[in-house]
């Protein structure tokens, strides 16, 4: 197991480096400046200076080099000095973002927390929803339970977020006053009352998310516990006398888990991406509102690495999703 | 004497905005949106009005404009005139005085040397300052003692309040920024993003591109103001819902650029929590004409330069009928309501400034259709008209905007029927404002036959507006398609005029110069159709008590003074 964790991380290096060369000419390719957002009245000649100073003018080759120094180099250095006082990199440039002319981690730490408290807990609550519902709705198939099931699932899945958002701060916050309809990022939780403002605050857009994130997950638990239930074992456990308990959550739930793990570990590294629509609906500003905003100012150096770190997590939660199969289900071995 | 008479007004107003109110923080806390959050709040490295604006809350410069666009002191203890000796006669050298005691929110002294340093920063090499052209033709900043600053230009400057006037050229402190200057700038992140200013508030946490925790400066020179004690200044959103969360929830108490359609704008207003305020500055949603030719028959580096000629712009019988055809108002009514107004102008404000042309004011569509008709341009069979074989056919293009949209369709409409096809085309505003000298789709590269979008100046001067249509400004592949020129105008009467302006100082001169070139831009020529002018349009709840939308500066230039109505 080891060696074959091994051996994927170690394929996964050429991989990853030729993920970040094909972002980062993308991005360079695609059309626009990163003056496109500086108002007209700055004339052209200083709009020049300006994207000189970012570095902006250099070939795209220098820049992409320059990139994976920084990436690589300067800025864990950077975290080694922080932690032990060191001055290996001490001076050298860190990943500049062209919109903020600071470095791309600083912003990337300020908008972990929200976007993990707010997209990791409806996910969390997806989660919790969503396979309970898939396995009574299988458990009971075409029953009005799993009719009902249906139903919500096709909804939360079809329905965007971008209309589900808005159509809850149109009901609970503009007509009900009951929750607010933007999200403050500032909110400290010290005590009872502050507490209760951040689940208010967090209620709407978690409500949004986990129905959204409850419906693909029960689907696909739904399926997988459908498929094992007309199984032969299954009867073989019932034949042997087990109760329905026993047959249904530790034999078929445990057989039926290995593809809703594999999604559930797919989705994680969307957590981190952040939800681009629903954090821009309740003003979250989290990473995925980062990189939207970094995309419309054309900041390459933000779009880049954060582009990069989605890359590095799909890839590391891949490895996770494989190594858990080995775990669940015996029979896969990998040596 | 207008400008001290107006002077006097502003501190009047000031005065009695003071006298209203008793003690700094005694307001509570108050919530600001700005749905374009800051990303950084030093002004000298963001040409961006959201990091403007919110930096306006905390730097300021030595004179400021008021709603009326009159100069007023901040940091200066008067404005310096030829009257007052402030301004030498020959207009080569302004002297400013600092007020007496100024305090940066840290307790330490401003003094004259902040203000040389402000300059030194922005000139520093490689710093890539966005507001350097608030400092070109200067030669020397002096500072004769620690009030006194003496500004000296390198030849008289009809207009010498460009250097730390207005939101766009604060003095920063010299302790905080001094070893920032240049190439080193980016390495300040913290003074960057919490500059230590003067003005009524200060930063306590920033952010990126979400929130700004400000509370009272401590050291403000009022030590009556601010009334309110916190702000907070969030981000994120959409126009739309930065309306809905002031109008309609409440949560907040004054969001920026709530620019809605009128149909919202009613339906906002009956949530009965705030209300739009509105002013109009000098921006210009306009049609720009391409006096050459843009067609992809000819040679790369050839098309849209003075090489050629527009086969159809270049008759001025097709342009005034082009604008003859557009019904202005309908277009206001549908894309802007209280927020614009039909203009026939270039330069709509201020006062001094704008022309008296309202000629194009009433859509005349049987006009324009004699016109084109004894011109002979006949219609076709296809209804389209031509003319030596030439058929009246135009590419239209301007940035993806849903009102621009709007736009296109209903001037499409009126074209059309005018006998002329219009082909439409929406470019992503990053590519057509990007001003990159690769892309075929920048403005300034202009590969279309007319295009639709706004501009506006600076201040309440428009003489480096106007002479941005001299012939040398003409975008080409020479100046990497740079230029202010887009219409590829040239006119050697036109450029005499700018001459003159820049070297002439009397106001009632300038006013009457600017007229004459706004003119030959719109109505002798017709080269720049303007469609709207397009005012700022803002959000307030009805319990904040003194906002006073400026078009001419920072729109929270006097936040100082805002305070809680019950």
């Amino acid at each position: 197991m080891l060696t074959y964790a091994l051996r994927r991380l170690l394929l996964a290096i050429p991989t990853l480096l030729l993920i970040s060369l094909v972002i980062f000419l993308l991005v360079d390719l695609a059309p626009g400046s990163p003056m496109s957002e500086i108002p007209l009245t700055v004339p052209p000649e200083v709009r020049l200076k300006m994207i000189a100073a970012m570095g902006a003018d250099q070939p795209v080759f220098v820049r992409y080099v320059l990139w994976l120094r920084q990436f690589f180099w300067v800025e864990p250095m950077h975290q080694v000095d922080l932690l032990f006082g060191s001055h290996i990199v001490e001076g050298q440039q860190r990943i500049i973002s062209y919109q903020t002319r600071g470095p791309v981690f600083t912003v990337i730490g300020e908008r972990i927390p929200q976007t993990l408290t707010v997209i990791g807990t409806a996910y969390l609550v997806g989660v919790l929803i969503a396979v309970p519902i898939g396995i009574y709705s299988a458990y009971r198939q075409y029953s009005w339970f799993d009719q009902l099931g249906t139903f919500i699932a096709m909804l939360g899945y079809s329905v965007p977020t971008f209309f589900t958002g808005v159509l809850m701060i149109v009901i609970f916050a503009i007509k009900l006053h009951w929750f607010p309809s933007i999200y403050n990022t500032s909110l400290k939780v010290t005590d009872w009352a502050s507490l209760l403002a951040q689940i208010r605050q967090m209620a709407l857009p978690v409500l949004v998310l986990s129905l959204f994130n409850a419906a693909e997950i029960s689907r696909y638990t739904r399926s997988s516990m459908l498929e094992n239930l007309g199984q032969d074992y299954v009867r073989t456990a019932r034949a042997k006398g087990m109760g329905e308990g026993t047959v249904v959550l530790k034999h078929v739930l445990r057989n039926s888990l290995i593809p809703v793990v594999t999604v559930i570990a797919l989705g994680i590294p969307g957590i981190f991406g952040g939800a681009i629509i629903t954090e821009n609906v309740f003003k979250v500003n989290g990473i995925g509102a980062a990189l939207i905003g970094a995309i419309h100012a054309n900041d390459l150096p933000m779009v880049q690495t954060l582009t990069f770190i989605f890359a590095v997590l799909i890839v590391v939660f891949n490895l996770i999703a494989d190594i858990l199969y080995g775990v669940l289900d015996p029979r896969i071995r990998y040596d | 004497m207008k400008l001290k008479a107006t002077l006097l007004g502003a501190a009047a107003i000031l005065a009695m905005a003071g006298a209203a109110f008793a003690e700094r923080g005694s307001d509570g806390h108050v919530n600001v949106l700005y749905w374009q959050a800051p990303s950084i709040l030093n002004p000298y490295l963001s040409g961006g009005t959201k990091d403007l604006e919110s930096s306006s809350l905390i730097l300021e410069p030595l004179a400021g404009f008021d709603e009326k666009g009159a100069l007023f002191p901040r940091l200066a203890t008067e404005i310096p005139t030829v009257e007052n000796g402030g301004l030498a006669k020959d207009l080569t050298s302004i002297t400013w005085k600092l007020k007496p005691d100024l305090k940066w929110s840290d307790g330490t002294p401003v003094t004259s040397a902040d203000v040389k340093f402000s300059y030194d920063y922005c000139k520093a090499p490689d710093g890539g300052c966005a507001q350097a052209s608030k400092y070109e033709g200067i030669k020397s900043v002096e500072t004769p003692d620690a009030t006194t600053v003496v500004v000296t230009f390198d030849a008289p400057k009809p207009n010498p309040y460009l250097a730390f006037v207005g939101a766009t050229s604060p003095i920063i402190q010299k302790a905080q920024f001094e070893k920032c200057l240049g190439a080193a700038a980016p390495t300040c992140t913290e003074a960057n993003n919490g500059p230590i200013g003067t003005g009524p508030f200060k930063v306590v946490s920033f952010k990126t591109n979400d929130t700004v925790e400000l509370e009272a400066n401590p050291n403000y020179r009022d030590p009556a103001k601010p009334a309110f004690a916190t702000m907070t200044l969030k981000g994120g959103g959409d126009a739309e819902a930065a309306a809905r969360a002031v109008m309609e929830t409440g949560e907040f108490d004054y969001a920026w650029n709530t620019q809605v359609n009128p149909e919202l704008q009613t339906q906002m207003t009956a949530g009965g929590k705030g209300h739009f305020v509105n002013g109009f500055g000098t921006l210009v949603e306009r049609i720009e004409m391409n006096l050459t030719d843009p067609s992809s028959d000819l040679p790369e580096g050839e098309r849209s330069t003075v090489k050629h000629p527009h086969p159809i712009l270049s008759d001025i019988n097709v342009r005034k009928a082009l604008s003859m055809a557009i019904d202005r108002q309908a277009l206001v009514d549908v894309g802007y309501g209280t927020a614009g107004q039909p203009t026939c102008n270039l330069v709509p404000a201020p006062e001094a400034y704008a022309s008296d042309n309202t000629g194009c004011l009433k859509q005349d569509m049987a006009g324009a259709k004699k016109l084109l008709d004894d011109a002979g341009w006949k219609p076709g069979a296809d209804g389209i008209r031509e003319k030596d074989g030439k058929k009246l056919h135009i590419l239209f293009q301007t940035s993806v905007n849903p009102v621009r949209q709007d736009f296109q369709s209903l001037i499409k409409s009126w074209w059309t029927d005018l006998g002329v096809d219009v082909e439409l085309k929406s470019v992503d505003a990053s590519v057509f404002f990007g001003g990159d000298a690769g892309s075929p789709d920048t403005f300034q590269k202009f590969y279309a036959d007319v295009e639709m979008y706004a501009n506006n100046f600076d201040g309440t001067d428009p003489e480096a507006y106007l002479a941005g249509y001299k012939c040398d400004k003409i975008p080409s592949p020479a100046t990497q398609w740079q230029g202010e020129n887009i219409n590829r105008f040239c006119n050697a009467d036109y450029d005499k005029l700018a001459a003159e302006m820049s070297a002439t100082a009397d106001i009632a001169k300038r006013g009457e110069l600017a007229k004459k070139m706004n003119d030959m831009l719109t109505k002798d020529s017709m080269t720049i159709v303007p469609l709207v002018d397009r005012g700022r349009l803002s959000a307030t709840s009805n319990t904040l008590g003194g906002v006073v939308l400026n078009v001419w500066d920072s729109e929270l230039w006097n936040a100082q003074d805002w305070t809680r109505t019950k």
